[in-house]
């Protein structure tokens, strides 16, 4: 079988924030030289070349030096983080962007369908930016006539294909522009979330395609947060953090690195002395944080494992009445449940009253319990009917993943934020 | 579903490794997206006047209106000559070239920021955008174009023999608009400043092109200066084929064919060349 993409050393370098220092307010000489020398840099910048480039910018590299072979008909997965360089190689694949370093070599046709809605005009119809979308995608004008039957049914717009798309709802307009992506047939397809797409309905309808695209014997390479997905769909996948290729393995051992592998930054949060308000002395939250069942700090909890919430607080004088807890609701704002530190009678009878100090609350998230999905943890630290000391309504966002949760054999999306391990009992009655 | 001939295809090989130096103009990608320059010609077009009471009219009110304003100021007040020609119809003969040339410059310099989606998204030559942008202006010229019959009927104007050179002369102003524009629209990705730059360049530009004026109020010794501007010779072009006006091809028509070429060439090349940093920058 034929190496459908070979990515070789590659690496792309990004320059980021101009520290400019144009005018030193030094000496009148200097500035007046440098105004005199404007055209001279404006030029050089033109050109794409800084002789003073080194010391006015600094440089990331949201790739460096990944190698992999795509064999052809195969799935890939790839899994990172948000900033650990998925979308530049998609970018690099797709032509989009040049890379710094390093060779593609890329048989056949890329499509992706992270292009959705590209060259989409409003002000024309469904039926007009299908064709439109085609021919930005690459499609021949016959190819799109054959297709468009198809395309529309998938799309589920008939009744408003000659209405303009201004007019469209967010919804429709997404999946119209899905459905002539997902028709494109390129010998690879790229896709890059299509789980943030649509309804679940559409999802499932997305995703069932992508099925099909990969038993036609094309390649696809699938670039997903959702990690039962990723399980799901492919065989193998890539583990891409920082720019540099983690590792590449049979998919269930890369997502268990993932979930696994620690990250300062995210699943925690911590509230700097200026993001505190006078009134909530003497109450000053220092960090909250969400831990695995191996005490990492993380921002994607398996519903499988349990989690620990912990909040860290400082108390500047002796309190009464207090208790500390959270909210917790879905991305889209519904409270899924709350819950205080002194909920137990007993407990509040012993931490009622505080002595100053540093305390941390912590609790335990159980096992079985959410669905897959975004959560929003808020903090609120409070005395019942008599003051609110400190409340952050979105401390914190975490992922769930519900590999291996009850139901996941099958590839779809369950509604509804909980997702416990039921007790079924069958049993045969006559 | 149905085998498609694209499936068929043998997939061909891309490699995609960084670029150095000046980089090759690759002309024959530009022409395997042939179909999307038409698509976007089109889509530019329907759009154009969508949500307008007067619709393609305006292509017409246009240059009609700007036209009056000449005749008033320029034949009325200033009484410039115009080689014997009714004035009206010796400035709108101008002002179509010139409306051809500084619609498909304002826009095609602008064709990479306003589709800041296509650019950062997708794949194709990035030259379809400004190439695309320059053409969609020929229908709206073809409509003004239809005033101008009725004003040569009217003032029972006879176009002369050369007006099969009148094609050449809008290739020639098309030129033009595409290789200032090729470079105002590489610059405009990083420097949004000729956004600002646009309207004054094109304002001073057309007081340097004998649009209200006739070219020979110009004094001899200056024409060759004066011809360096390429829609110069455009206008002069236009009035020569249509009129009759003593203002065809000679040395100045040359030098403004040259100057075309060489912009036209070297906006060519720097366009391909900070290609491949538009999708960073824009």
């Amino acid at each position: 079988m034929a190496t459908a993409i070979r990515v070789d050393h590659l690496g792309k370098r990004y320059r980021i924030g101009a520290m400019q220092t144009r005018f030193h307010y030094g000496m009148l000489r200097d500035v007046l030289m440098d105004v005199a020398m404007t055209p001279v840099h404006v030029f050089r910048s033109m050109t794409g070349k800084s002789m003073r480039g080194a010391e006015k910018f600094s440089y990331i590299w949201a790739l460096n030096d990944v190698s992999f072979d795509v064999q052809e008909g195969q799935v890939l997965g790839i899994i990172g983080r948000n900033g650990a360089g998925k979308s530049t190689l998609l970018k690099v694949l797709a032509r989009v962007t040049e890379p710094t370093r390093g060779t593609v070599s890329v048989r056949g046709r890329v499509g992706s369908l992270l292009e959705v809605g590209t060259g989409f005009h409003p002000e024309l119809t469904g039926r007009e930016n299908i064709y439109l979308n085609g021919a930005v995608l690459g499609m021949r004008r016959g190819e799109t006539e054959r297709k468009f039957d198809e395309i529309v049914a998938f799309s589920e717009v008939e009744q408003f294909i000659d209405t303009p798309v201004k007019r469209y709802s967010s919804g429709m307009y997404l999946r119209l522009a899905f459905a002539v992506a997902a028709h494109l047939e390129p010998e690879i397809l790229v896709v890059d979330e299509v789980l943030a797409v649509g309804d679940a309905e559409f999802q499932k309808k997305c995703l069932g395609k992508m099925g099909d695209v990969a038993q036609q014997g094309r390649t696809v390479l699938f670039v997903s947060h959702n990690m039962s997905a990723v399980l799901r769909l492919t065989q193998e996948a890539l583990v891409i953090d920082k720019g540099c290729l983690m590792m590449r393995a049979p998919t269930a051992e890369a997502v268990d690195y993932y979930l696994s592998a620690g990250h300062a930054d995210a699943g925690e949060r911590i509230w700097e002395a200026d993001e505190v308000p006078a009134m909530a002395a003497p109450f000053t939250p220092i960090s909250l944080r969400l831990k695995d069942m191996r005490g990492t700090i993380v921002d994607t909890v398996r519903s499988t494992e349990s989690a620990a919430i912990e909040f860290e607080y400082q108390l500047s004088a002796p309190t009464t009445g207090l208790r500390v807890g959270f909210y917790l609701s879905t991305m889209r704002g519904d409270y899924v449940l709350t819950s205080f530190d002194t909920d137990e009678p007993e407990k509040f009878e012993k931490f009622s009253a505080r002595k100053a100090g540093r305390y941390v609350s912590r609790c335990i998230l159980p096992a079985d319990l959410f669905n897959e999905g975004r959560y929003s943890l808020g903090v609120n630290a409070s005395s019942f009917a008599v003051r609110r000391y400190f409340l952050d309504e979105n401390a914190l966002a975490f992922n769930v993943d519900v590999s291996g949760a009850p139901g996941t054999h099958w590839p779809e999306v369950r509604v509804g934020p909980i997702r416990p391990r039921l007790d079924w009992k069958i049993e045969k009655l006559d | 579903m149905a085998k498609s001939i694209e499936l068929v295809r043998q997939p061909e090989t891309i490699y995609i490794k960084p670029s150095t130096g000046l980089t090759a103009l690759n002309l024959r990608d530009l022409w395997i997206y042939r179909e999307l320059v038409y698509f976007m010609i089109w889509r530019d077009i329907k759009v154009r006047y969508k949500q307008t009471v007067l619709g393609a009219a305006w292509a017409i009110i246009q240059p009609v209106l700007t036209m009056l304003v000449f005749n008033f100021i320029f034949a009325g007040i200033a009484k410039v000559p115009t080689d014997g020609i009714p004035y009206p119809i010796f400035s709108y003969t101008a002002l179509l070239p010139w409306g051809l040339f500084s619609a498909a410059l304002n826009n095609a310099s602008r064709s990479l920021t306003t589709n800041v989606s296509m650019v950062t998204k997708i794949y194709f030559p990035r030259l379809v955008l400004p190439l695309a942008s320059v053409l969609g202006n020929l229908v709206d010229f073809a409509i003004a174009f239809l005033i101008l019959i009725v004003m040569m009927i009217y003032y029972k104007v006879t176009p002369t023999a050369a007006i099969w050179t009148l094609p050449l002369f809008i290739l020639l102003s098309i030129i033009a608009a595409l290789g200032v524009s090729l470079w105002l629209a590489a610059i405009n990705v990083q420097y949004r400043d000729v956004n600002y730059v646009l309207p004054f360049l094109t304002q001073f530009w057309m007081f340097v092109t004998p649009v209200a004026y006739s070219s020979k109020v110009i004094s001899p010794k200056w024409q060759l200066v004066y011809s360096l501007n390429p829609m110069a010779g455009v206008v002069n072009g236009f009035r020569w084929a249509l009129l009759g006006t003593p203002t065809g091809p000679n040395l100045q028509l040359l030098v403004s064919v040259g100057v075309t070429l060489v912009i036209l060439v070297t906006g060519l090349f720097y366009f391909r060349y900070m290609e491949r940093t538009f999708a960073d920058m824009i």
